[in-house]
């Protein structure tokens, strides 16, 4: 018997001049991870707020630990679930403050509240940064210490709304674990909003796939993504993510043409319409195109720039719109600008075929 | 020329010497207009969160308002108290005019716009997440609105100290309600008056004292003003030795 820890019934949400969620039936089980896929403005967010219950629903009803929700008075519900936001907040103060700042409020007493701000702290792998202001720290150091502040509530829903977006790998790589760990020693449920396809492919036991404020698809991420093929367009608006129809080539590849004369190379044998997807650390950026042994290389232009702190996100042209992350060290030194003409190179092997 | 140097001399040598007379007056200055603040802190305060935090019509009118008032000459509000405070005046059964309590009442009114135009901006300067991130942590609303204010620290006591800063420094409300009185058990003059009072009377000496006593207070809640502003450039001061280091080491 599945017991559900949170449940929602026909939720609909609707802003002034936008529905954000239509409808939405969702039931959350005790103990999984259920990762939320979809592109910007898909509803991801708004499931978030309503579960963590900091924002109330238009119409529907929601259920937590088999009690309807008063949104009216949720102290007591948001005791038991917690959100960290996608953008870090932190407080003015030390990172022992932020931690110990959820167990101050259940009044948990200082001792006991020392020792879980450390464990918490050994988690996300900041030990004796109890004294640090958190301010002072990182963009992924302080979202290390978003996520310690949550999880050393032990919660029974934890809400992690893009936890590892604009983050560096090493800094995902310890978030991801900390999720991983808690999931498995707290038995705390998990519901986290991603458009990494790779995060969603790895950590979770289910997918929910949200498109336009309703959920399109839900179960076992292989289930989802063996069912892809059906609404291979909703993913379009994911992050270098192409729809295309693959052939195989004699040296036993395939080829993956994404239109607009992009044709992607991939290792996996595929035959007809497919999705492919390239994680954005995965692309070498160059100015001129390097000779290796990668078998994707395509020249464009730079059309965005994003930056993130110590790492710079990109947006290269090339026919089809490409996400390049790369340091802020190698941006410099590249003297790279917008409008800027460069070369993206990537393995067949990076290539994740959905 | 001799005239000035001899009562430059004579009002160090009042400081120097601990006159009690000056003390008298110093610490009077100090107790009317400590205690306006915390007057003012104890409305003003609450008053500021609520025009920061909460939507309502007119709120930018009533900012304009507090922010008009900030420049209101003293000595119009001084006469506003005035007819209030006087025995024919809708207070005047309270029978405040001249005394202490008056002084004090009239400056707490005459730096809240002040303090609550400072403080609003500081409230409202605090990430607006701050109050969703608390309620997600499991705060009650007062609890979350607590803990914006506390983000806002620093602006808010900036306010108090620029609060503290204009009621020292005013002649105008002190003079109208409290009649600079310089007798008797209930005296109301302070630093300002004092050394308005003393040049009336020909007594440089005493007034170049005064005014040199009221510049230090002045420039010392500047200091700690502009200390406070610091202080957390004085930390990353302190460690740029450190971090120099470790960019070295980073870089080998």
């Amino acid at each position: 018997m599945m017991i559900t820890v949170a449940e929602l019934k026909n939720v609909t949400k609707a802003y002034s001049n936008k529905i954000a969620l239509d409808a939405v039936n969702l039931q959350i089980r005790e103990g999984e991870i259920l990762a939320l896929l979809g592109p910007n403005g898909s509803g991801k967010s708004t499931i978030l707020k309503i579960l963590a219950f900091v924002e109330t629903p238009t119409s529907g009803e929601v259920l937590f630990q088999d009690e309807k929700v008063n949104f009216k008075n949720t102290e007591k519900e948001r005791m038991e679930s917690t959100l960290v936001f996608q953008k870090t907040t932190v407080f003015g103060t030390s990172v022992y403050n932020n931690i110990a700042y959820g167990l101050k409020m259940r009044k948990v007493p200082k001792d006991k509240r020392d020792r879980e701000v450390k464990k918490a702290l050994e988690i996300v792998k900041l030990e004796g940064f109890e004294k640090r202001n958190a301010r002072k720290l990182s963009g992924g150091e302080q979202q290390r210490v978003a996520i310690a502040r949550a999880l050393v509530l032990k919660t029974k829903l934890l809400l992690l709304d893009e936890p590892t977006a604009n983050l560096d790998p090493k800094n995902a790589g310890i978030i991801e674990e900390a999720i991983d760990t808690v999931n498995r020693e707290n038995k705390t449920a998990i519901v986290m909003a991603t458009h990494n396809m790779f995060q969603a492919k790895k950590l979770p036991n289910r997918i929910a796939l949200m498109d336009e404020g309703k959920i399109t698809e839900i179960g076992s991420p292989a289930e989802v993504f063996g069912k892809l093929s059906k609404n291979l367009a909703r993913f379009a608006a994911v992050d270098n993510t192409f729809t295309g129809t693959a052939k195989s080539t004699t040296s036993g590849t395939s080829k993956v043409d994404v239109g607009n004369g992009v044709q992607i190379e991939v290792t996996a044998q595929k035959q007809g319409a497919t999705a492919v997807f390239i994680s954005p650390q995965d692309i070498i950026l160059s100015k001129t195109a390097v000779k290796s042994s990668a078998r994707n290389v395509f020249k464009g232009r730079i059309t965005e720039i994003k930056d993130l702190g110590s790492l710079v996100k990109l947006k290269v042209e090339v026919g089809k719109p490409f996400m390049v992350q790369i340091t802020k060290h190698s941006f410099n030194e590249m003297g790279l600008c917008l409008n800027a003409e460069v070369f993206i190179t990537f393995k067949a092997s990076s290539v994740q075929v959905l | 020329m001799a005239d000035i140097l001899g009562d430059i001399v004579e009002a160090l040598q009042l400081i120097v010497s601990g006159n009690p007379e000056i003390l008298g007056i110093v610490s009077r200055s100090l107790l009317f207009s400590g205690t306006a603040v915390i007057l003012a802190v104890l409305w003003g305060t609450p008053l500021a969160m609520l025009i920061a935090m909460k939507e309502f019509r007119g709120k930018t009118l009533i900012k304009t308002f507090l922010n008009t008032l900030i420049g209101l000459p003293t000595v119009v509000l001084g006469l506003i108290l005035f007819l209030i405070y006087a025995r024919s005046g809708f207070l005047g059964f309270l029978g405040l005019i001249y005394t202490p309590a008056a002084v004090m009442i009239g400056q707490s009114i005459l730096v809240t716009p002040i303090l609550v135009s400072i403080g609003v901006s500081a409230i409202e300067s605090v990430d607006p997440e701050i109050i969703s991130l608390s309620r997600t942590l499991g705060a009650s609303e007062s609890q979350a609105q607590m803990a914006v204010l506390k983000e806002a620290a620093s602006g808010i006591i900036l306010s108090d100290l620029a609060s503290f800063n204009r009621a020292i420094g005013e002649l105008g409300v002190v003079l109208l309600v409290g009649g600079n009185i310089a007798g008797g058990g209930n005296r109301t003059d302070v630093l300002t008056t004092a050394i308005s009072r003393n040049i009336q009377i020909g007594e440089f000496g005493l007034a170049i004292a005064l005014g040199i006593l009221l510049v230090i207070i002045l420039f010392t809640i500047n200091m700690i003003v502009a200390a406070l502003r610091k202080a957390d450039y004085l930390v990353e001061l302190a460690k740029a030795p450190y971090l120099r280091l470790k960019r070295y080491r980073e870089t080998k």
